[in-house]
């Protein structure tokens, strides 16, 4: 599966582009600002029907325009796909495939699997678990309807207790007799979900793992822990003896939504002894894992999106990750960066087949030299 | 829409009347206002009567709290249905749904509703206490739950099996699965699943 043309109009910075894309590697070069990351975040648009960067649809259209749109042509398992993505400020997203809309937008979420890496997933390190249980259920979802029920089904109870929580202090007497229910589905539906990260997790540390020995090239030990109450004991137990205190907060203090995991390098938090570029190379193995769970789910490779990173990476781990894409687990691949004589330096050492794109002040060509 | 200048106090009050129905804006408010005038006197008049006395004259039956035109609704009423058999329903659409299936002969429990605190409802809003009454005095043999699947409804049917757990009665839910007249592959996978975890004896499928 992979991308073979992409024709926008108005898409943040970008007015207008009418590109066809190799299945190889694709390479964005041009300056800060000047758009490339925008040519990415459609890429992804097309895939997940919103943007990466910002969940607000009308602010993707581009200054004192009325509307954008974005369209491909994939090649996919043999035949060509068109998806169509257009918005017209104050009107609904349309979302096409085949010239035919889209009822709901979670019938083409999955289509066209795609990783974008991008240097704000550095969060993923240095902010709060959200973060983590969000890429844990981001992946896991995927594969497991399931899972995402039971995540759904499982917040929904949370609002519902926490709602109870906070009317209890009014009048205590006459919501005591309803935790007791609400405690029971909580733990019941926690477990399960519980059961499946702890699955998950056990698979997904040995090829982060590898990746990670990979591109840092051995000399760190890397774990991945985690953490959550159920491990303290049966959570309905957890519920009943933090009742008291939760009331007091108003909120849930125990259960699946409180789960973290712990990320350690050479047994120390990666988030507070990692260099830049450690943690670099932390959050690349992570989306590098993403990657491989997702091939092997769908039986071909998603569209790979690296954003602008080779920065801050020494040249030995950038060559090893580009050593590491090179291979044929990997079909096509967006790369941005501002040096287009390194970025050249470095693809050509992959052996796949390549082509650039110059990104000026909003406006993408291809560029001549290599065509 | 708010600073629209009606020619009359009149219209404006049926339109603000008509908008505050569910799902009535007021373009659509302002239709059915125009539509009102144009229609004849006397229907207007049976329009109006049938709503004032729905409201005045209906009752909540006594037994199973569906609507009826007497203090016992009409299922109630009846001695040929299975008086031993109570259907827990959220609401009064439920009843009808189920009574157009013709596959059930027993009563009905309505609830009003389903325990959510989001939406300020507890258990005492609901019938629940009238129904633990009911199965407490004995003269019920099974309670089937027939809520929604969502956590609200398994909630409210866990809060009430607790109620009646330990009263002689065999307390069942409707089962969930794949439609008749479905085409396997179309069915989700979460009802796919949940009917094959369920899945029964042939000779009882047919």
């Amino acid at each position: 599966m992979y991308i073979k043309h992409l024709s926008l109009l108005n898409y943040k910075n970008l007015q207008e582009a009418e590109l066809s894309f190799k299945n190889g590697i694709n390479c964005l070069v041009g300056k800060n600002g000047a758009g490339k990351t925008n040519l990415l975040d459609a890429l992804y648009y097309l895939s997940f029907c919103k943007s990466y960067f910002n969940a607000i649809d009308s602010q993707l259209v581009r200054h004192d325009q009325e509307f954008f749109m974005i369209q491909g042509r994939y090649h996919y398992q043999g035949q060509e796909e068109e998806i169509y993505a257009g918005l017209k400020k104050g009107q609904k997203k349309q979302f096409k495939r085949n010239k035919k809309e889209y009822q709901r937008l979670s019938e083409h979420i999955g289509l066209l699997p795609l990783v974008l890496i991008s240097p704000g997933d550095e969060r993923l390190i240095t902010e709060g678990s959200d973060q983590r249980r969000k890429y844990l259920d981001g992946v896991l979802s995927q594969f497991d309807r399931w899972y995402l029920t039971a995540v759904l089904r499982y917040n929904r109870g949370l609002s519902q207790r926490n709602t109870l929580l906070k009317s209890a202090g009014r009048n205590w007497s006459s919501v005591a007799g309803q935790f007791e229910v609400w405690d029971s589905l909580l733990a019941q539906t926690g477990l399960h979900i519980f059961e499946a990260r702890t699955r998950f997790i056990t698979e997904l540390e040995p090829v982060f793992q590898k990746f990670h020995r990979f591109i840092s090239g051995g000399g760190e030990e890397v774990q991945m822990v985690y953490h959550s109450h159920h491990q303290r004991g049966a959570l309905e137990e957890l519920l009943r003896d933090s009742l008291e205190r939760d009331a007091a907060l108003g909120y849930t203090t125990r259960g699946i939504h409180r789960d973290d995991l712990e990320l350690l390098l050479d047994g120390h938090p990666v988030r507070k002894v990692g260099s830049q570029g450690q943690k670099k190379t932390f959050f690349l193995a992570l989306k590098l894992a993403q990657f491989e769970f997702l091939s092997k789910h769908f039986g071909y490779a998603p569209i790979l999106l690296l954003d602008d990173m080779f920065d801050k990476l020494d040249d030995e781990r950038a060559e090893r990750l580009i050593e590491l894409v090179g291979r044929p687990e990997f079909e096509q691949i967006f790369i941005t960066h501002t040096q287009k004589e390194r970025l050249m330096e470095i693809v050509q050492k992959t052996g796949k087949s390549y082509d650039f794109f110059v990104v000026n002040n909003g406006e993408i060509q291809p560029h001549e030299e290599t065509l | 829409m708010s600073q629209v200048q009606y020619p009359s106090v009149l219209l404006e009050n049926a339109v603000n009347e008509f908008a505050r129905l569910p799902g009535i804006g007021r373009k659509t408010a302002m239709r059915l206002a125009l539509f009102v005038l144009r229609e004849k006197q006397e229907d207007v008049q049976r329009f109006a009567a049938a709503l004032t006395t729905l409201r005045e004259e209906i009752h909540y039956c006594e037994q199973c709290f569906n609507l009826s035109d007497a203090s016992v609704c009409s299922i109630c009423a009846n001695a040929r249905r299975d008086h031993t058999l109570v259907c827990v329903v959220e609401t009064v659409r439920d009843v009808m749904a189920i009574e157009n299936t013709q596959q059930y002969n027993g009563v009905y429990h309505v609830l009003g509703g389903v325990i959510s605190p989001m939406d300020g409802i507890g258990p005492d809003d609901l019938t629940i206490q009238p129904l633990v009454d009911k199965v407490n005095s004995g003269a019920v043999k099974e309670v089937v739950f027939a809520l929604s699947a969502t956590m609200e409804g398994d909630t409210t049917n866990f809060f009430i099996y607790r109620k009646i757990a330990e009263a002689p009665v065999k307390v069942t839910t409707i089962a969930r699965g794949v439609a008749v007249g479905d085409e396997l592959e179309y069915a989700d996978e979460i009802t796919l699943g949940r009917s094959l975890v369920n899945r029964q004896p042939f000779d009882q499928a047919m």
